[in-house]
């Protein structure tokens, strides 16, 4: 397969460009939550329209909904989310949500993916424990109770977990905290009782909680496959996940890149536009390289996940640690060559780097993914 | 099944076949490369075997139409080809710079017997070609060269110095940029190709840094060089005066080829191979082993991309200098690291443990990655006018 995009995919691009650019457009979107101090850091609204274009179950099966995409159309989709800065439930939902979901019962399918696909309903997932993503160690536990369970533990950078539906918790029902094994993903609804979110907002306006689950009665339906069989959904969830949010930093990379690179070509100074300096064209000549090679690692990535390949894991990583690399340069550069104005707040560039900031730490660093890169490749 | 996993099926079927197993080891010296020509050697049976059998096969070149010694297969096959022998390993069957340069250029801008002609002779390793582009006053700034052709009618007498030229002492033919209108600067160039052996051609080894001398300097004294071999056989490609064309085509290509793209899935990631080597990795340079291994692993996945777009027709037609600046430098980086993990035995400059100082020769040789075949400062430039559109200064 080569690894470009074929008719249909090039079509959805097309129509995913022209529709985020409109009602995704940061003064539409970002600036007009913010600066209403929104409680959920996006908008409903958009998510229904999100919806109607079949986004929303992108991932989701024929059979239940949804259109049956891959990884790559959801890469499709999440660049031009992050070229936009378009805040939405998108990865939280539609891919790391939705990848767990593929793996559950019927009943469970019935019960949440329909509220999905529709727009109606937002989901998200509870990973993190403390300020940095380490998933192999899961120390929220699910007590056997009756035919249920009971759910104790806090998780962190839970996106918009408070104006979430229903929550995919990894949780642990048996071994120690390190273990691989024991772990159980449950669906969480938002009326479950001692449940508690602190809500906060990020750096870049989006909204996150602090969840406290304070021995939370869920009955054995909330079970996501099969009990101590987590680890692997997990996972699988992780991987969609961060190709997901490298491919949303690929289009922050690129929407970052075309703003200063435009700038390049307007500002005067010493009588010059500044992009006749070669000090400048030479950096921004490497920052385009670089984002390039972040695009063609992320469709590399989407491509061996969606085709089943065991090398999808390692290059999840690779493309997880190159984008953040890649969009960190376009942003850190993006600032500095706008000078003084790239400071204020009056101009995009700021709120890339914002986002930027926040993308880079979901579902792993470039440091998590690059000691991965080390750690799977024997070494 | 469909077309292409039956082509797959055939192709490793082949190469089970054929391919032996010696030549699917890595190659570890440079007489592990096969470079054809007049006065070519074989190391060993099995190299002279495998290169034979991709010969009669039009595996040499395999993407070259069979009425030149390729086995027409189209890109998506070629893609299966490469795939396959990069799996099992197999080494190029054949190297040389007529495959990777002027045989692209002939298909392009050559007559039909040109093609003819030199392709076959290309394609059956019979001819080692060297390329005459650099001058000593002419590195970056190409197009100043003055190496001058005079017209005589049916031929030209050219004066001239190069210098760069690859193996040019070990080569059986030049494909030579000589100016042949001293008015005009970029339509006064002509591609002229000829015997190595005219009289008038010397050549002198250059000895590098690493101790070895892949490059000469080049020298023409009254060389005569023919407007024609024969019919339909012109001496000089597409035409006169008009060859730098011609050869920023063929840079072009030369990027593509040192850039390294779509080969290199194999090495491009180096941190495990450098524990094996050096036990314990001290935990700062492991960490830089794992970032220079995310930066080689996602330039190959751009490598594939890169090479998808090219023969779909897709992608910036200045895409070749993106490569071939980010594969030259990550090669420094690959080397620098190489030397960090090898510690003092990397340092050893004859013994046979390092096989005649390989890694310190390297090393040093990858300097040149970034300088050969257009600078990284040149490639940024062109990037940042070509693509980016920035003004010129």
């Amino acid at each position: 397969m080569p690894l470009y995009h074929d008719d249909d995919q090039a079509m959805l691009a097309e129509t995913a460009s022209q529709f985020m650019a409109e009602e995704g457009a940061i003064a539409k979107q970002l600036r007009h939550w913010r600066d209403r101090d929104c409680k959920d850091g996006f908008g409903h609204g958009l998510w229904k329209q999100f919806a109607e274009m079949g986004f929303t179950g992108m991932l989701v099966s024929e059979d239940d909904g949804g259109l049956g995409m891959g990884s790559y159309e959801a890469g499709i989709v999440l660049e031009e989310i992050g070229r936009n800065l378009t805040p939405s439930p998108f990865l939280a939902s539609s891919v790391l949500a939705a990848t767990a979901l593929k793996h559950a019962d019927n009943n469970a399918r019935e019960r949440w993916l329909p509220g999905l696909v529709s727009g109606d309903h937002v989901y998200t997932v509870a990973i993190d424990e403390g300020a940095k993503h380490r998933p192999e160690t899961i120390k929220t536990r699910a007590e056997k109770s009756g035919n249920g369970f009971k759910l104790t533990g806090q998780k962190d950078f839970v996106l918009h977990g408070a104006s979430s539906d229903m929550l995919v918790v990894a949780a642990r029902t048996s071994g120690s905290d390190d273990d691989a094994d024991g772990i159980t993903l449950f669906a969480v609804p938002k009326d479950a009782s001692n449940v508690s979110h602190d809500a906060v907002r990020l750096v870049d306006s989006s909204m996150a909680t602090h969840t406290k689950f304070d021995g939370v009665e869920l009955d054995g339906d909330a079970v996501i496959g099969e009990v101590d069989g987590g680890r692997e959904i997990l996972n699988a969830m992780l991987t969609a996940g961060r190709i997901g949010a490298a491919a949303e930093g690929v289009g922050v990379a690129s929407g970052a890149m075309d703003m200063t690179v435009d700038y390049l070509k307007q500002r005067k100074q010493f009588g010059k536009l500044i992009g006749e300096f070669q000090a400048l064209q030479h950096r921004a000549a490497h920052l385009y390289s670089e984002v390039e090679i972040a695009r063609a690692v992320t469709m590399k990535a989407a491509q061996l996940l969606d085709g089943g390949s065991e090398k999808a894991d390692l290059m999840a990583s690779v493309a997880k640690a190159k984008v953040a690399k890649a969009a960190g340069l376009a942003v850190k550069e993006g600032v500095q060559m706008h000078g003084g104005i790239g400071m204020t707040d009056e101009y995009d560039i700021g709120l890339y780097m914002k986002r930027d900031r926040a993308l880079q730490e979901f579902l792993g660093d470039m440091y998590y993914h690059a000691g991965r890169v080390a750690d799977m490749s024997g070494y | 099944m469909s077309d292409h996993e039956a082509f797959r099926a055939e192709v490793r079927e082949w190469l089970e076949a054929n391919c032996p197993p010696e030549m699917r080891q890595p190659v570890k010296d440079e007489d592990d490369v096969y470079w054809g020509g007049r006065h070519a050697t074989f190391k060993n049976d099995a190299q002279k075997a495998w290169f034979e059998a991709c010969r009669d096969k039009g595996y040499t070149v395999a993407e070259w139409p069979e009425a030149y010694g390729g086995a027409g297969l189209t890109p998506a096959e070629g893609k299966i080809l490469r795939q396959e022998m990069s799996r099992i390993g197999a080494r190029p069957p054949l190297s040389s710079f007529g495959i990777w340069m002027l045989g692209p250029a002939l298909l392009k801008f050559g007559t039909e017997g040109q093609k003819q002609k030199f392709l076959n002779e290309i394609a059956r390793g019979e001819i080692r070609w060297c390329q005459g582009y650099s001058e000593p006053g002419s590195g970056s700034d190409l197009v100043s060269m003055q190496t001058f052709g005079e017209d005589k009618g049916d031929h030209w007498i050219v004066n001239g110095q190069k210098i760069w030229t690859s193996y040019a002492d070990e080569a059986d033919w030049i494909f030579c940029l000589v100016r042949t209108d001293k008015e005009n600067k970029y339509q006064g160039i002509t591609f002229m190709l000829f015997d190595m052996a005219s009289e008038g051609v010397s050549t002198k080894p250059i000895k590098l840094i690493s101790g070895n001398s892949p490059f000469c300097e080049t020298f023409m004294d009254d060389v005569k060089v023919p407007k024609s071999y024969g019919e339909d056989i012109p001496g000089y490609v597409g035409e006169i005066n008009r060859g730098w064309d011609v050869a920023k085509y063929l840079l072009g290509h030369e990027r593509e080829m040192i850039s390294g793209a779509g080969g290199g899935d194999r090495t491009a990631a180096i941190g495990a191979a450098m524990k094996r080597m050096s036990g314990e990795l001290d935990a700062v340079l492991r960490a830089e082993l794992a970032m220079f291994d995310v930066d080689a692993l996602a330039y190959s996945a751009m490598g594939e991309k890169f090479l998808d777009e090219m023969k779909a027709g897709k992608g910036h037609p200045a895409q070749p200098n993106m490569m071939k600046y980010v594969g030259t430098e990550l090669n420094k980086t690959r080397h620098e690291l190489m030397m960090a993990a090898g510690g003092s035995r990397a340092l050893e400059w004859e013994s046979e443990e390092t096989r005649g100082g390989k890694p310190a020769r390297n090393w040093l040789r990858t300097k040149a990655n970034s300088i050969e075949g257009g600078t990284s400062e040149v490639m940024l430039n062109v990037i940042s006018k070509r693509i980016l559109d920035l003004p010129g200064a």
